[in-house]
């Protein structure tokens, strides 16, 4: 039986909805709270179970629209690499500064997604950056944390 | 009111509010022009830049931002065939055609034109409809705002994809449980934190924001590059002809623009409805109201075509600001951004803005309307040059729209924990966009979790936890009703379909 990416996912959100309320039903609340009429469990515990109708019955109804792709259109190549640099991104944000990791990111970027003007792609990435960030700090007056900048006394 | 709209000029009238209301306006048509990226795309972009400012200058630039980028989808529309937002649809029908015969200057005119008319008859209704409105909320009770935000909610999920009403409240749902991450406003209970203190404070709601729409949006344009049948069917940037519009062609503007306010600016206040339905309708009305030999110009450059779903949709983004400032429950998730970013300047949106910042509310709608004579008087005579920036590759462009994303989360947090709920989300919301699962509502039902689950406490409290309150009181009665029908509407409409 072949089931449809539609009803694939509506399976994962029942999935999810289950979790979330069997999470919700085990919230800590305080024990004069316990048969109040609204306490911190409520509201979750509705949605868990509004969740888990909706996910059934897109699951169990047929499909009046179906939604088509063709994976064969897809540039997973370029998505996976964009995702992979994003994170490698996140994780050196904090060591080495707004300005050094966001100038590599737009570079990499660029390079990624298959452009190949050097120079171009230079002043793209940390002219611009360290532009933007003359913006936000210097014009704007937006506190931009940069431990590597500070450490070099280029920010105050 | 005369009061009011003096207090509202003055402000917006000072030179920092004018110089935003300009750069808001350029900066949402460039964004809004780009193919994908929208309204929520362009205000989503520009929140953490408005936390340096005080909250009438923020809110100022971003009704700049959103009129220039409902502006923007329209070029894009009639240049590229390339609708930057669901709203210029309906205009890409008359005006691509119209572009492709060598009149393209012509029809952004004629769209500019239509823009601003439509946006100016609008801005009146809701001059005088906004304070009206507010002093009948105040009479709303907890009960009420809770039945209202059901409805708002499943009207935009019964409108936001047709055929799609499932997913849509799925969509919502999930929005609402997102909403619950982090401390109870009440009891200051933590849930669902699984022990992570970065989580207690919940979920960020620009995070939520720009992951589902800016870094999503790039993400899914890349993710679509190979996709022949989505490659942009180029005409010339360059020459677009002249920007004149006739004698002939101004009356059968005058003749449409009146008919299309009125129904934009009604279906504007709808909650959920917005620009998108506002345009469609307004193109099916326009073309049963003309002449035969009119008809038979629909679809190949009609000069009613092309005024009809514009004047409607900007008609209809002053009409989505209604419910949100008179009732602070936002009506379309450009709107629902919008609260989100009101929230984040410590202003509660709802009856009592007007009393409270009269500033803030008068501005808003006073900045509007000079966001529309700001985009005539300068966009479109820079038309020529700006619609270049449709030729900007995607190699530049998808690195920048993540650079803006992550810069913003970053300037709130200083957390990497953020960026990788962000990066998470977005590739999450990416799939479920490939597979129509629509995000405003999303959005939206995330924005407005914390009020609902307030007014439900409240509304349970009083009538001591029985679900009475939902009947008790006619307005509450009346919304709900207005609520079942909708989904008996979609219902009956599903079977009707299989039959």
């Amino acid at each position: 039986m072949r089931i449809s990416p539609t009803k694939f996912i509506s399976l994962l959100f029942l999935v999810l909805s289950v979790f979330y309320l069997y999470t919700a039903y085990n919230i800590q609340v305080f024990a004069f709270d316990e048969n109040a009429p609204f306490n911190a469990r409520t509201f979750p515990i509705y949605l868990g179970w509004a969740g888990i109708i909706l996910s059934s019955l897109k699951i169990i109804l047929p499909e009046k629209v179906t939604t088509e792709v063709n994976h064969k259109h897809l540039d997973y190549k370029s998505i996976i690499y964009l995702i992979v640099i994003s994170l490698i991104y996140a994780a050196v944000i904090l060591k080495i500064g707004y300005f050094i990791s966001t100038s590599l990111f737009l570079f990499a970027s660029y390079y990624f997604l298959g452009e190949r003007r050097w120079g171009l792609m230079f002043i793209l990435s940390f002219p611009f950056v360290a532009a933007f960030m003359y913006l936000l700090h210097g014009l704007l007056n937006i506190y931009l944390r940069d431990p590597f900048l500070k450490y070099i006394g280029v920010m105050g | 009111m005369i009061e009011g709209i003096l207090i509202g000029l003055s402000t917006a009238l000072s030179l920092t509010n004018i110089l935003m209301v300009m750069v808001g306006c350029f900066a949402g048509t460039i964004i809004g022009m780009l193919p994908g990226l929208g309204p929520m795309t362009a205000i989503a972009l520009m929140i953490p830049i408005t936390y340096g400012f005080d909250p009438s200058t923020g809110l100022i630039l971003m009704a700049g931002v959103y009129y220039g980028a409902v502006f923007g989808g329209s070029t894009s529309s009639i240049l590229l065939n390339a609708p930057g937002i669901p709203g210029t649809v309906a205009t890409a029908f008359d005006g691509y055609p119209m572009a492709q015969q060598g009149k393209a200057g012509k029809a952004l005119a004629i769209a500019a034109y239509s823009s601003f008319a439509g946006g100016t008859i609008s801005a009146i209704f809701l001059l005088v409809a906004a304070p009206s409105l507010s002093k009948v909320s105040l009479a709303f009770r907890s009960p009420d705002y809770f039945a209202l935000m059901i409805l708002g909610l499943t009207a935009i999920s019964a409108f936001s994809s047709k055929g799609q009403f499932l997913k849509a409240m799925m969509m919502v749902v999930l929005g609402l449980m997102l909403a619950t991450v982090g401390q109870d406003s009440l009891s200051d209970i933590t849930r669902f934190t699984f022990n992570n203190m970065n989580l207690t404070d919940g979920i960020s709601f620009v995070l939520i924001v720009m992951a589902t729409f800016a870094m999503s949006e790039a993400l899914t344009i890349i993710f679509r590059g190979k996709d022949p049948n989505r490659a942009a069917k180029q005409i010339s940037l360059t020459e677009l002809g002249s920007i004149k519009v006739n004698k002939e062609e101004t009356i059968k503007m005058a003749k449409t623009i009146p008919r299309s306010s009125i129904l934009g600016f009604l279906i504007g206040v709808l909650p959920g409805a917005g620009a998108t339905i506002a345009s469609f309708l307004a193109y099916g009305m326009e073309r049963n109201y003309v002449n035969e030999e009119e008809k038979q110009k629909f679809g190949k450059g009609s000069v009613h075509g092309l005024s009809a779903p514009e004047t409607a949709n900007n008609a209809a983004c002053s009409g989505s600001f209604v419910p949100l400032l008179t009732l602070g429950i936002p009506g379309s998730g450009t709107t629902a951004v919008m609260l989100g970013a009101l929230l984040g300047f410590g202003i509660q949106p709802g009856p009592r803005l007007y009393q409270t910042n009269p500033e803030i509310f008068w501005s808003v709608i006073m900045s509007m309307y000079i966001g529309m004579v700001m985009l005539l008087i300068l966009n479109l005579p820079l038309i020529p040059y700006i619609a270049r920036i449709l030729a900007v590759p995607r190699n530049y462009l998808i690195p920048l729209i993540l650079f803006f994303s992550v810069t913003g989360i970053y300037l709130m947090s200083f957390n990497n924990f953020d960026i990788f709920l962000m990066i998470g989300i977005a590739l999450v919301a990416t799939f479920l966009r490939l597979y129509d699962f629509p995000m405003p509502p999303l959005i939206l039902a995330f924005v407005l979790g914390g009020l609902m689950e307030e007014t439900l406490r409240r509304s349970l409290l009083i009538s001591d936890g029985s679900p009475n309150f939902l009947w008790d009181r006619p307005i509450t009665l009346i919304i709900l009703l207005i609520t079942i029908t909708i989904v008996g509407w979609q219902i009956f409409s599903t079977f009707r379909k299989k039959s």
